[in-house]
């Protein structure tokens, strides 16, 4: 095993090429911001009974992506396990940009984006909304501090694997608050469930280490740079346990809900009649980004291949779009309990299935969300020391295959 | 007409800093003073001695009239644009039919103002509020529209701006990108008076809203809710709304 060397990524076309790539959506979510701003939500599918939508489904996936990023540095630094040193910092740059750019497609939504100082300065400490912002702050400037241990000469190791496990810890608790900000929600049948916490950080896992994973398979390409197969197989076979995790939430959440009559009527929204819903969880969730990168890691045959992983880690984060989609819009548009035993026959909007379309402004603001965080990464990797220049098995200690 | 604008706060610096993140008051128009609902105006006219409440008797309601509607609507200056999703809708009508017997009542529905209010727990900013008196507001100058009150809501009561707005009363501010609801007409309350909806109801002759004071046992509501039946909604969520429903 050698010692891992750090270099910045060269601007080469290519490199350039996908920055004014991601540019243009960025600019495309500006546009969409300052359309929304002017006309007002109506120009977006949102309504008053859907009041988060696609823009949501893309910051809550960001978000939680981003805490589940930081794990191969926590693998690393709080439970030693030092094949994962050298990708330690760049899990702590990605794990950051994910997180800015979640951040900035909920800020935009805003329906008065100019008083972010207001949620800036004054906080209500009953709200988990409330506290889910000192939880992101937090995370940005824990991590960050992280970032700078592992990389300052200064800082000895003993001190950056304290920080790690502070990022740790505190990760869990981002992810828990972000599951909360739907669990606590106790009038929505669709919510209103404990498990929505561990689920979500889950979630986390399985999604952070696939964006983790694409992230480093481009940028090593991008940089001419390699990665082992065996490095590749191990963290294929990380993605599967955190995939199987998923499903046992998702599993144990389901048929709690079954086994109470007063939830019947949603799990049957959800698994059986819910139209896009339905087809979302089934074929999105449980499917794509569930039971078939499970096999695809698993198999034998198929296990082996080193763009495995990279092909899961696709497939998961499809899935994951699913399963945020189903939860964000399929939660809201299943309608609440109000009367037991009735049936609103009028109600002008009141009750009934909620109508959803997402629209153009609310795609081009997520897709613009995802665009900064992967700029984000770009300029991490091409100003910083981030990435090391090999990651073949030899170089950090990985038994071959 | 031309629409109102801001032009500085009619306030002492005390006061300001005293509303805390609350803009309380501010000038909308010369001489007019615009209540925002949150600031040491708005709260200073409460008193806690009292809890407001309405009681709705679903037999008395006629499926037919709208007249609790259209008197918010005048009352407080939001109207329909002819989409139900994304129109405000401070009180609505609504007709149920019962499941297994087909029996239909019909029966206004706005905010509950619940004693323990999810919208008031959920804000990140404190602008939803509950006032010592019992009603619960939205404060227009601390709201950041990040709708997360409309998710807590278990009476889907709030609604969100999605259009500009113009032709604004000057006691019920409104802004595109906030979220709104029933105030119990508070300017009214503050001054004596009883909200729009139960004056109209009972100017049509079937005075199926009653407004009062829960906590003075003489105050007609009291009397009534002592004497019938009568439900609060979303009774499992333990909220004690201040809005109460008979005959149901």
């Amino acid at each position: 095993m050698e010692r891992t060397i750090y270099r910045e990524i060269k601007a080469t076309r290519q490199v350039w090429g996908l920055a004014i790539i991601l540019a243009g959506f960025v600019a495309g979510s500006l546009a969409a911001f300052f359309y929304v701003e002017h006309h007002g939500h109506i120009v977006t599918g949102m309504n008053n009974r859907i009041v988060w939508g696609l823009p949501h489904v893309f910051a809550i996936f960001l978000i939680v992506a981003a805490s589940g990023a930081l794990n191969v540095a926590s693998i690393a630094s709080v439970f030693d396990q030092k094949v994962y040193k050298p990708m330690a910092r760049l899990s702590a740059v990605i794990a950051m940009a994910l997180l800015i750019g979640g951040l900035v497609i909920l800020v935009l939504d805003l329906g008065r984006p100019d008083r972010i100082i207001i949620a800036a300065t004054v906080y209500n400490f009953s709200s988990i909304f409330a506290w889910n912002l000192i939880l992101y702050t937090g995370f940005l400037g824990i991590v960050g501090a992280y970032l700078f241990a592992q990389m300052s000469k200064d800082v000895p190791y003993a001190t950056t694997r304290k920080i790690g496990l502070l990022a740790f810890v505190w990760r869990l608790a981002l992810t828990t608050g972000t599951g909360s900000i739907f669990g606590w929600l106790v009038a929505r049948p669709g919510y209103d469930a404990a498990i929505m916490a561990p689920m979500f950080i889950a979630m986390s896992f399985a999604f952070g280490l696939a964006m983790f994973l694409l992230l480093t398979a481009t940028l090593l390409r991008l940089s001419d740079r390699v990665i082992g197969d065996a490095l590749m197989h191990r963290l294929g076979r990380l993605l599967a346990v955190f995939i199987a995790a998923v499903l046992y939430f998702t599993v144990v959440r389901h048929l709690t809900n079954l086994y109470t009559a007063e939830h019947a009527g949603f799990e049957y929204f959800t698994l059986i009649g819910g139209g896009i819903y339905t087809w979302l969880f089934w074929l999105g969730q449980v499917l794509i980004g569930g039971l078939v990168p499970l096999a695809l890691l698993l198999l034998p045959g198929f296990g082996k291949s080193p763009k495995t992983p990279l092909v899961a880690s696709v497939l998961v984060v499809i899935g994951g779009f699913a399963q945020v989609y189903v939860i964000v819009i399929g939660g809201q548009a299943y309608p609440m309990e109000l009367f037991p035993g009735y049936e609103i026959t009028s109600g002008s909007g009141l009750g009934g299935i909620a109508n959803y379309s997402p629209s153009l402004p609310e795609l081009a603001l997520g897709l613009g969300g995802v665009a900064v965080a992967l700029l984000a990464v770009g300029v991490g990797t091409k100003v910083l020391r981030i990435l090391p220049t090999t990651l073949s098995d030899a170089n950090i200690g990985q038994d071959p295959l | 007409m031309k629409v109102p604008t801001l032009k500085g706060a009619d306030i002492s610096r005390r006061d300001f800093l005293r509303s805390g993140a609350a803009v309380a008051t501010a000038t909308l128009a010369p001489g007019v003073t615009l209540m925002a609902f949150g600031g040491s105006e708005a709260e200073a006219a409460a008193d806690a001695g009292k809890r407001w409440g309405l009681l709705i008797d679903a037999n008395k309601c006629d499926a037919d009239c709208d007249a609790c509607v259209s008197a918010c609507s005048t009352e407080n200056g939001w109207k329909g644009e002819g989409n139900p999703e994304t129109d405000a809708q401070w009180i609505r009508k609504i007709t149920l039919q019962n499941t297994s017997t087909g029996r239909e009542v019909t029966m206004p529905m706005m905010c509950q103002h619940c004693e323990e209010p999810p919208c008031v727990d959920v804000c990140p900013t404190g602008a939803s509020f509950k006032r010592v008196d019992g009603i619960v507001l939205v404060d227009k100058h601390t709201c950041i529209g990040c709708r997360y009150c409309m998710m807590a809501c278990p009476f889907d009561a709030r609604s969100f701006i999605h259009e500009p707005v113009i032709n604004q009363k000057s006691h019920a501010p409104r802004g595109k990108g906030t979220v709104e609801s029933c105030t119990l007409c508070v300017h009214r309350i503050d001054k004596g008076g009883r909200p729009a909806c139960a004056e109209a109801c009972e100017a049509t002759g079937h005075e199926a809203i009653i407004f009062g004071d829960l906590k003075d046992p003489e105050s007609d509501i009291s009397k009534r809710l002592a004497k019938f039946p009568s439900v609060a909604l979303r009774p499992d969520l333990d909220l004690n709304p201040g809005v109460r429903y008979t005959n149901l």
